[in-house]
């Protein structure tokens, strides 16, 4: 597969660098004990630290620092031993101390990767250059007074986790497929919760364009992007943008952008001669944070599978195919619910229940898994009933339909509508000696070769006994029956 | 009987035990000393009720048979303390009005052990002064004069210049300090009195308004070794609300002093013998050194090559962590705010008009030695100077147990001196930056007078968290000095 653009004068082929913002599930936030909840009245979780009072220091929370070691090790990262707190420094109305902690030079992650799925099955490694803690800022909040500006300092102080990609992506689908991976990481290790709209998770896109082959182009930052949706148009928009300048003979300008969701597009936010200069240093007040080996490996031996082992594990155990498999593991929920409707059961057909009725009836009742009115055992006991041969495969989806409205166990919709697969070889004779006594012509037919005909003959016995014969009986004794005559 | 400002701080604890006064006495002649050194300008705001209610409440304690080790005893605070519900200013414009929410940890200790707050005294603005000069309240003038000369005002030292002042003219038992660079020991030096910086990391931070984290810690200011033992010790101890506060166990400081100094070694550092020292310095210098021999002392000459580099590394680290640390007081949320049209006016305005020309002058050499291209020969080179500075002590502790060294360069000097050369007030911590740059206790204790009969100190620096080598030290100089001299400003007169 290509994944070059074609432009006026060639092709060319676009780099994204991604770095995420994922900010951290912890009790507290990375320097001090207010709340973190989402939802909270503007400037109720607000310590003194956090509103940066004169004489105030910060704390470093523990419990940030293990969910940062342990999304480095879930991302097959390098942890580094000792790692520093420094300060950036700028001047911003909702950042009170005047300056970020962040880190700087020494991160407490280290490289890693991550395996993406790409929608024709094929993955690909993308390199994690490092993962780095730092505060979040507060919210400026503009549309409340005609001149002035409201600051809301809830999330200042919120734990981030920086995570920063290698320049491996080459397209935006890669791009989304990189987000859609590391929040499922993040998400089954429980260090994030992934939410974009609430702004847990953001991402700002580093892209360049350059003719296959060549060294990297200028790049451009597109700052905080809040959906995948949003980042791909940002990214398709502005590789375009950058081809076109290229090949009208002009230069790209490293600059940070921002993207305007209503218009569709990229505009410049800052050059480069406008960057801050953020002056980092080590921060004074904290001291380097040193982590011994037995408490990363403790940590290490304590993660949870994750979405790539789970992956091949279900590809090897069930037979599922490798598309198949990354869309059950996307989330820990699905992989979980999946295997319990395929433990003991035929795990294809557990996996075409998962994947089509049940993700098609959540998806049109706008539903997510945890809402589901039909429970990981209660579809399991749905197609152990079709393994048996109490129902058929068809009947099954009228009773599925049944148990995701009423939320009532399969068994129990079976027995009230009487919707028993009839296996009575006597009472299906019947059935079809009747069928072929009422249509001499077609019975005629048939044994004059058109044995296509065998199928009308199913449909009349299946439409007579309401769905609920044995299609599996009926199509033997009809073979048997048709064909004895000829 | 002695005035009741007359006493130490252990004799007036040791009275209140045994009955002698009560601690509404004992404040209601402190609060009326301060009336009468109100022209010195030692404090940013006095709170005598709070005093006589903190007193009252602490004789009530005493009928009841509790109070802890500073039951009782009225002492003042520098304003670079958070208190609350009491305005803390840092000397500044920019903090004129804000009443903290909170205590510090300092503080606190020390009003739970009983101690009566008379008041929130001045200093150089955000700590950053030898001189009490760049205070937003105006100067603090030293209780000292000149042999002849009333008429020039000198200036107390700083940064803790009110507490310095204060404390020498009897107008508080004790007060607390911070020190940077010298801001304890150096305005203790000027006015006479004990001046003790302990080891960087032996009390909290929390809650004291911050010049340069890595450098700044409290300690007390007294007339005697004995009753900066004794402050040390209430103020002194680990916090986890500040990371860099270390916890090891704080001794019986007290119980240190009587020991003695038989058998103890003491540097004598080469490099301290500064081109241009006055003779009387070095007199004074010698002096010591005889002190201690004959207290049983063990004097050996020493080196610490790296001295010199200490004052120029200390002016690139210190305002490099202020020009970080001042950046929050930027009208948004406390303290002034001037608008503008802009928010970056507004913070233009605010902190032109908030901070005063010596605050001005170390932001923004902090802010160029942070910048990018200049970190590498300035910041990162200050630092690497910092660890030979440290290495250097490292080694002399294989040879000796404290360092003796003047305090100053010179006795205090007159307002408006120097005022027009950064450098040469710099200078002032020559002698006292290179045991902040490496975390170490040090005391300033008064050993004699200077030719026009000003104060002169001398400087001992400990190990690490061995301060009561240095309790120990300090006393014996204390002893063999037999200071007597009182200023001529003071409560009660001569």
């Amino acid at each position: 597969m290509s994944d070059l653009l074609k432009g006026r004068t060639g092709e060319w082929e676009m780099v994204i660098g991604l770095e995420v913002h994922a900010q951290v599930i912890a009790d507290a936030k990375l320097f001090s004990g207010a709340a973190t909840d989402f939802g909270a009245e503007p400037n109720e979780q607000v310590s003194f630290v956090d509103a940066g009072m004169p004489g105030m220091l910060p704390v470093l929370n523990e419990a940030c620092v293990e969910q940062a070691v342990r999304t480095g090790l879930a991302l097959n990262a390098e942890i580094n031993l000792q790692s520093i707190f420094a300060r950036k420094n700028y001047f911003y109305p909702d950042m009170p101390q005047g300056y970020q902690i962040s880190q700087y030079e020494d991160p407490i992650v280290g490289e890693g990767e991550i395996v993406i799925d790409l929608p024709d099955g094929e993955t690909r490694t993308i390199g994690i250059e490092r993962l780095h803690m730092e505060q979040d800022a507060g919210k400026s909040v503009h549309d409340r007074h005609p001149t002035k500006t409201y600051i809301d300092l809830n999330r200042s102080g919120v734990t981030l986790m920086e995570i920063v990609s290698k320049p491996d992506m080459r397209s935006a689908e890669q791009a989304a497929a990189y987000v859609t991976k590391l929040r499922a990481i993040l998400r089954y290790i429980g260090s994030c919760d992934g939410n974009m709209q609430e702004g847990s998770l953001r991402a700002d896109a580093n892209v360049s364009v350059r003719r296959p082959g060549e060294a990297l182009g200028t790049r451009c930052e597109i700052k905080n992007l809040n959906s995948i949706r949003f980042m791909r148009q940002a990214i398709d928009y502005e590789a375009a943008r950058q081809i076109e300048i290229i090949e009208d003979g002009s230069e790209i300008e490293q600059e940070t952008r921002l993207f305007d969701s209503g218009r569709g597009e990229t505009r410049s936010m800052r050059s480069k001669e406008d960057a801050h200069d953020y002056r980092y240093f080590p921060d004074p007040d904290l001291l380097p944070l040193r982590l011994e080996q037995g408490y990363v490996d403790a940590l290490k031996a304590s993660l949870p599978e994750l979405p790539e082992a789970k992956k091949q594990r279900f590809m090897e155990a069930f037979g599922l195919s490798a598309y198949d498999a990354s869309v059950l593991v996307a989330e820990r929920e699905t992989a979980d619910y999946f295997e319990t409707v395929a433990e003991g059961r035929d795990s294809k057909l557990a996996a075409n229940w998962v994947m089509s009725e049940l993700f098609g009836s959540l998806n049109k009742a706008e539903l997510s898994l945890s809402e589901s009115p039909v429970s990981a055992p209660s579809l399991g006991g749905l197609i152990d009933l079709i393994a048996d041969g109490t129902i058929s495969g068809r009947i099954a989806k009228d009773v599925f339909a049944d148990m995701f409205e009423t939320g009532k166990p399969a068994a129990d919709i079976v027995e009230e509508k009487g919707l028993k697969q009839v296996s009575d070889s006597g009472a299906l004779e019947a059935a079809v000696a009747e069928v072929m006594g009422a249509n001499p012509d077609r019975v005629a037919d048939y044994r004059g070769g058109n044995h296509k005909l065998i199928g009308w003959f199913m449909g009349q016995i299946m439409k007579a006994s309401g769905g609920k014969a044995n299609p599996q009986m009926v199509n033997q004794l009809l073979r048997e029956k048709l064909d004895a005559g000829d | 009987m002695a005035a009741l400002t007359d006493l130490t701080l252990a004799q007036a604890r040791d009275g209140l035990a045994a009955g002698e006064f009560t601690s509404v006495e004992l404040t209601e002649a402190h609060i009326a000393a301060t009336e009468a050194v109100r022209d010195l300008n030692c404090y940013i705001l006095e709170t005598p009720e709070a005093a006589r209610e903190m007193a009252q409440a602490a004789d009530d304690r005493r009928v009841r048979g509790e109070g802890g080790s500073l039951n009782g005893l009225p002492i003042a605070i520098k304003d670079l303390f958070c208190t609350t519900g009491v305005q803390s200013t840092a000397g500044s414009h920019i903090l004129e009005g804000f009443v903290p929410p909170y205590e510090s940890t300092v503080t606190r200790q020390l009003w739970d052990a009983g101690a009566v707050m008379l008041g929130k005294t001045n200093l150089d603005e955000f700590a950053m002064g030898s001189s009490n000069m760049t205070s937003y309240f105006g100067p603090v003038m030293n209780p000292w004069q000149r042999a002849g000369d009333a008429a020039a005002k000198l200036v107390p030292g700083g940064s803790s210049g009110g507490s310095a002042a204060i404390v020498a003219a009897r107008g508080a038992l004790a007060s607390t300090g911070t020190d940077t660079g010298g801001s304890i020991r150096q305005p203790g030096s000027f006015c006479g009195i004990v001046g003790m910086k302990p080891t960087y990391g032996r009390c909290s931070r929390w809650g004291i308004i911050a010049f340069a984290s890595s450098l700044d810690q409290a300690g007390p200011l007294t007339r005697t070794v004995e009753d900066a033992a004794i402050m040390l010790g209430v103020m002194a101890g680990h916090d986890p609300k500040d990371s860099t506060s270390v916890n090891v166990p704080v001794p019986d400081y007290e119980a240190a002093l009587g020991t003695g100094v038989k058998g103890l070694r003491i540097g004598v550092p080469k490099e301290c013998r500064l081109e241009g020292t006055p003779a009387e310095i070095e007199g004074l210098w010698q002096q010591g050194i005889e002190w201690l021999k004959a207290a049983g002392a063990e004097i050996v000459d020493i080196s610490l090559p790296h001295t010199k580099y200490a004052l120029p590394a200390y002016y690139i680290v210190a305002p490099a962590e202020a020009s970080s640390n001042l950046a929050r007081y930027d009208g948004v949320r406390y303290g002034l705010r001037v608008d503008g049209d802009s928010p970056q006016e507004m913070y233009e305005n605010t902190r032109g008009e908030g901070f005063g020309a010596e605050v001005k002058r170390r932001v923004l050499i902090g802010t160029y030695v942070l910048s990018a291209g200049y970190y590498d020969a300035y910041y990162l080179q200050a630092q690497k100077v910092r660890t030979r500075i440290g290495q250097d002590f490292h080694e002399a502790w294989e040879k000796v147990d404290a360092i003796l060294t003047p305090t100053t360069p010179s006795a205090a000097f007159a307002q408006g001196e120097k005022m027009d050369d950064p450098i040469a007030m710099y200078l002032n911590d020559v002698l006292t930056v290179p045991a902040s740059m490496a975390g170490l206790p040090a005391i300033s204790v008064p050993a004699g007078l200077s030719g026009d009969g000003l104060p002169l100190g001398l400087h001992v620096i400990g190990r690490p968290f061995d301060e009561s080598t240095v309790f120990k030290v300090g006393h014996a100089i204390e002893e063999a000095a037999n200071f007597t001299a009182t200023p001529q400003l003071m409560a009660g007169g001569r």
